[in-house]
């Protein structure tokens, strides 16, 4: 009996980092898409979504087989709640790549200017909290899941800047209001992408020491000062 | 557009629903205590110092793999290892703050405040109802309409009395195993007790039974402190309050249930309960 079970949580795990891979990849893509502005590889995005939303409803549904059948306790049970959470997760940064995508498709090609600087830096930055985070599950590691968790607000600052910058250049440019509004946009999606990344790395935390720490990242910040290795 | 207020119901915050919490609202206190309990069948020693507390009017659960001083634990409550010759108990039992292992204490007291719940159900070769009334007669001196009444009561409180109420004359070993089982209930808080302790008693009994007990357990809590070995770690899951992992007579950990089954400080308890041994 507990044999399968163990069985049916190393498959779940294959599952999910398995959907950790095409999420990882569509984000990569629709950040690359409005860098190189290629609708093509927008277009690519938005129709491979379908695949992430099949993938997170069969994983759910394995979930629910395994809580059903085996009713797992302490760290099986963690693991897979986490498992839950994050497939979730996973789900909906799809669905934000989708989003930044159909930005691409609508943004003309891109003028390099100061917002522009600051979209790339944001989209780096959140693109490696989505792969730290996703290592942190790899690895079960949970000192990485932290340091995750505290760059958030590095994100959340860029983002705001980039709205000031906005007001300013609407106001300099009135007529490509929606050229901005598109990249500002964009911005909010990648904003939105370092969120869900952070709660992966919480959901990681907790399925690995039974910790929930949501609504306390500002402790992780704190700690973190001056001992960062994020890349 | 306007909407048309909702007219179909108050709204949920008038209705009480803010009103709940998850959190436990009170600390109960210790209706038993062991100290640095130590038990002995003649020269082995089955339990190392065990330091326990089980509190009132809740469900505690005692788990742990076969040989690891369970039963041999909750024995030591009502004494009933006395029964036995070579059987030695030292340290302390306090129930409520008195040490029941002193010489001095009234065995028969003592068993009628805590009253004990085997494995296997074991009615008296007797009818129903003098099987319920035969402690009462131990203990007090009533009339036969009060018996009746006491014996009637036992019965609604263990969740009987309906299906047995027509036939109190018929052998209590003519009841199912299930019944059987509440039957011992009954016999046990007829006479009143404070703590009942509960060893594997839903084991040799069917999944409907089981269910039976366990609801009843529920019920029962909020009139006595409940201590119960179980094997079926689901049940001490479902039923219980506390839980306190044994091995090799010692108690590894004792926490609240929810934090044991969810979040277990000790490897060998989590390896324990996730089934990776024992």
């Amino acid at each position: 009996m507990i044999r399968i079970l163990q069985k049916e949580i190393e498959k779940l795990k294959k599952h999910i980092l398995a959907l950790g891979a095409v999420v990882e990849e569509r984000v990569q893509m629709a950040v690359q898409s409005i860098e190189d502005n290629d609708p093509e590889l927008a277009r690519a995005v938005i129709r491979g979504d379908i695949e992430i939303d099949h993938m997170e409803v069969d994983l759910e549904e394995e979930c629910l087989k395994v809580l059903a059948l085996y009713q797992p306790v302490a760290t099986d049970l963690r693991f897979i709640i986490a498992v839950l959470k994050i497939n979730n997760d996973l789900e909906r940064l799809g669905d934000l790549a989708v989003n930044i995508a159909d930005r691409a498709i609508c943004i003309p090609a891109m003028v390099t200017n100061d917002m522009i600087t600051d979209i790339t830096s944001m989209a780096n930055k959140a693109q490696v909290m989505l792969r730290n985070s996703l290592d942190a599950l790899v690895n079960m590691d949970a000192g990485l899941a932290r340091e995750v968790c505290a760059r958030d607000d590095e994100v959340d600052e860029i983002h705001a800047r980039l709205f000031t910058k906005f007001e300013t250049a609407v106001r300099r440019q009135p007529d490509r209001l929606q050229y901005y509004t598109h990249l500002m946009g964009v911005s909010r999606n990648l904003e939105r992408i370092a969120d869900h990344t952070t709660n992966i790395a919480e959901d990681v935390i907790y399925m690995i020491s039974g910790e929930i720490v949501r609504h306390r990242t500002s402790e992780f910040r704190e700690k973190d000062k001056g001992h960062s290795h994020i890349k | 557009m306007n909407f048309p207020p909702d007219k179909t119901r108050e709204p949920l915050r008038e209705q009480g629903a803010l009103d709940t919490s998850l959190r436990p609202e009170f600390e109960p206190k210790p209706k038993i205590k062991t100290r640095n309990l130590k038990f002995f069948y003649g020269s082995h020693q089955a339990l190392f110092d065990n330091n326990l507390e089980i509190a009132t009017s809740q469900v505690t659960a005692i788990i742990g793999p076969s040989g690891c001083g369970k039963s041999t634990h909750i024995r030591v409550y009502n004494r009933i290892f006395e029964l036995y010759r070579d059987q030695k108990a030292s340290g302390e039992v306090l129930l409520d703050g008195q040490n029941i292992l002193a010489p001095q204490v009234d065995i028969i007291e003592l068993r009628r405040k805590v009253g004990m719940i085997f494995q296997k159900p074991t009615p008296f070769p007797m009818s129903v109802y003098d099987n319920v009334a035969y402690g009462l007669r131990l203990h007090y001196k009533l009339s036969r309409s009060e018996m009746s009444e006491r014996v009637e009561k036992a019965l609604v409180s263990a969740a009987l009395w309906d299906e047995v109420k027509d036939k109190l004359d018929q052998p209590g070993i003519a009841l199912s195993g299930g019944q059987q089982q509440r039957l011992c209930i009954a016999r046990a808080i007829a006479v009143e007790p404070e703590v009942l302790l509960m060893d594997e008693p839903t084991s040799a009994i069917d999944p409907v039974a089981t269910a039976k007990i366990e609801e009843l357990v529920e019920v029962l809590k909020s009139r006595y402190t409940i201590a119960i070995v179980t094997h079926n770690m689901q049940q001490a899951a479902r039923i219980s309050d506390f839980t306190a992992f044994f091995y090799e007579g010692t108690i590894v950990e004792f926490g609240p249930t929810r934090q044991i089954f969810t979040n277990p400080k000790s490897k060998q308890t989590e390896d324990y309960i996730t089934g990776r041994f024992g």
